[in-house]
């Protein structure tokens, strides 16, 4: 049976094949044909803003260094001595020119290149030549502060790969102060299960009131009239205006704005209480009157879910990470972002509203990603029932006008649409049937 | 109502700063077995899930503060896994309590152990150095989470607790027990 036939048959027009996230070896062909093959979310420029800053990261279980280089330019490099393959850097971030091997001293520069050996007269070869350099991700590229890598010279650009999905991302970035965010500390969890159980739950409205129940009893619980948090999925969340659209390449996006009017403060009015933000919001009132109500806005999640496949959910404030660790086991890296002012757009009150802006990015990770996690441990306990062989993601599928096709190609359907699902299943499965041209650069 | 302004951040930032002194160090040995009691207590408490038994030793204007950066810095500025005041702490009892928080569905049984106790003078009021093991047991599996812990003590009430984890800046299994 040739792979082809194998993934048609495991990824169907309903359902998918349990295997898919069971099996070792479909785990293993992932991170050539997926995290090989396509470009993944490496970091944020806000994390190694100077030149020499790095940090070490994987892509899929590739370790490696995310550099800008002495020279400025940015830079993958493999984690992995070129000599007898021990990592060369251990630090989680930091700021250097040079990374010497801590087992025989082999040193590089920062751009991968080889600075030295120790006493070289012992080797007959030229160590000029290239292929002693650390090995390298040869595309690595940045979209308004993301980064970017892949190892596929046949990937299309960043900017084509990104597609329909820069529009929402866009417009994430610009409505904060100069059309950016920093990168702050993170809320950083990990679950024995799937890393593609958390990019299918990504845009799943179906779960919401079921998964998030305790999160949204919690939020509303001394609300006068419960619209708190995601309270508009209460009731028929079908009915409401928000949407779930799917870009191509396994991109989705989950839309929730419209169930919010489009008027300064109503982001704030539906924010969940946290500590600091009555003192906080007098202050800001009284300092910007009129212009109060965007700054607070700035300070309450924004709700979309714009997420790229393979690895990179924005969501809220946040920047979340997909990072797979073994068939079984995923990290999920909620990393919270700051507002950077330059331009004082907000009359000196940048650091007011990230004051709030921190605390309330720790209400989801703490009070309802942890109840996903639990659910996508259990899934992956359940799918140890090797006979009941399939995952079903047919909502929507078959009724008439569910799903519309939109002049750009992209797929909108209501809230709770497995389109979503059932599309980046198909991109999955065309990509573990075609052999990414995967080249290093030393 | 929450009392939480930039002037409560500042107090707590500075308290949990450079305290730490050995020339403050008390060695009163009933100061330091009332200390210990208390949080001998407070590992109690939690262990027996008695949580609104637990929130009544702290002061009504008090601070669970866990940090998530290998060096913590000014809460102001970073995310945290607990800045929580006595509202969040009573919401995430409540979240706990609402029977449909799956990651604590069943809950966890856990065992903690405090040890390495030294008290400091802060003022009027104690800072406390002590060790956290903390044992959880839940689905099946069993694991360890460490940490060492500042309790600011005034008049018998925990004031503010700060959970420094061992890992709290890498990636942590089901973190959804009240720490």
């Amino acid at each position: 049976m040739s792979t082809s036939i194998f993934f048609e048959h495991l990824v169907q027009e309903d359902r998918v094949h349990r295997s898919i996230y069971t099996d070792p070896l479909i785990f293993e062909l992932e991170m050539t044909h997926i995290f090989g093959g396509v470009w993944c979310y490496l970091a944020h420029e806000s994390q190694i803003p100077r030149a020499d800053d790095y940090l070490t990261a994987k892509l899929g279980l590739r370790p490696i260094i995310v550099v800008r280089d002495t020279g400025g330019k940015l830079r993958a490099l493999f984690n992995r001595c070129t000599h007898r393959g021990a990592r060369v850097c251990r630090e989680s971030r930091g700021n250097a020119r040079i990374f010497q091997c801590p087992y025989h001293g082999w040193t590089y520069f920062n751009s991968g290149k080889l600075r030295g050996v120790p006493w070289p007269e012992g080797y007959a070869c030229d160590f000029s030549e290239g292929k002693y350099n650390l090995a390298q991700v040869p595309r690595v590229e940045s979209y308004r502060g993301f980064i970017f890598g892949t190892l596929n010279a046949d990937a299309p650009s960043l900017a084509d790969y990104l597609g329909a999905a820069r529009q929402p991302i866009d417009e994430w970035l610009d409505r904060n102060p100069g059309g950016r965010v920093a990168l702050s500390e993170a809320n950083r969890l990990k679950f024995k299960g799937n890393w593609k159980l958390a990019y299918d739950n990504a845009a799943d409205g179906y779960h919401v009131v079921f998964s998030h129940r305790s999160l949204l009893e919690t939020e509303n619980r001394h609300a006068a009239d419960p619209t708190k948090g995601m309270s508009f999925y209460m009731g028929k969340p079908d009915d409401a205006p928000m949407y779930v659209q799917y870009f191509g390449r396994g991109h989705h996006f989950k839309d929730k704005r419209p169930n919010i009017e489009r008027r300064p403060g109503a982001l704030w009015e539906i924010e969940g209480a946290q500590p600091g933000m009555a003192a906080y919001e007098r202050l800001i009132r009284e300092r910007l009157g009129a212009k109060a109500l965007r700054a607070l806005d700035l300070a309450a999640s924004e709700p979309v879910n714009i997420n790229i496949f393979p690895n990179l959910s924005i969501l809220g404030n946040h920047i979340q990470v997909f990072q797979p660790l073994a068939v079984d086991e995923t990290e999920s890296v909620w990393y919270a972002t700051a507002i950077v002012d330059e331009a004082n757009e907000l009359g000196g009150m940048a650091e007011a509203v990230n004051a709030i802006r921190m605390r309330t990015q720790e209400s989801f990770p703490n009070f309802g990603e942890v109840d996903d996690a639990a659910n996508f441990e259990e899934i992956q306990k359940g799918l140890a029932a090797c006979e009941d062989e399939w995952v079903y993601m047919h909502r929507g599928l078959g009724i008439p006008g569910r799903v519309t096709e939109l002049p750009d190609g992209t797929l909108k359907a209501p809230a709770t649409d497995e389109v979503f699902m059932r599309e980046h299943m198909k991109e999955w499965r065309r990509l573990m049937t075609t052999r990414p041209n995967i080249q290093l650069a030393r | 109502m929450s009392y939480v302004d930039d002037r409560f951040y500042a107090d707590i930032v500075a308290a949990f700063t450079d305290w730490q002194r050995p020339e403050l160090e008390l060695t009163d040995v009933a100061t330091r077995d009332e200390c210990r009691r208390l949080l001998e207590r407070e590992a109690r408490l939690l262990d027996e899930a008695r949580f609104e038994e637990w929130l009544a030793l702290y002061a009504e204007q008090c601070i669970v503060w866990v940090p998530a950066a290998e060096r913590p810095g000014d809460p102001r500025r970073e995310v945290t896994m607990f800045f929580d005041d006595r509202q969040r702490l009573q919401d995430r009892i409540f979240r706990l309590r609402t029977g449909k928080a799956w990651s604590q569905v069943p809950p966890s049984r856990t065992v903690r152990m405090v040890s390495n106790v030294e008290v400091f003078r802060a003022g009027q009021r104690l800072m406390v150095r002590s060790n956290l093991l903390l044992t959880e047991f839940r689905a099946g599996e069993t694991r360890t989470l460490a940490a060492w812990c500042a309790h600011r003590l005034a008049s018998g009430k925990i004031e503010a607790k700060q959970m420094n984890l061992l890992e709290r800046d890498q990636s942590l299994r089901n973190p959804s027990i009240l720490l």
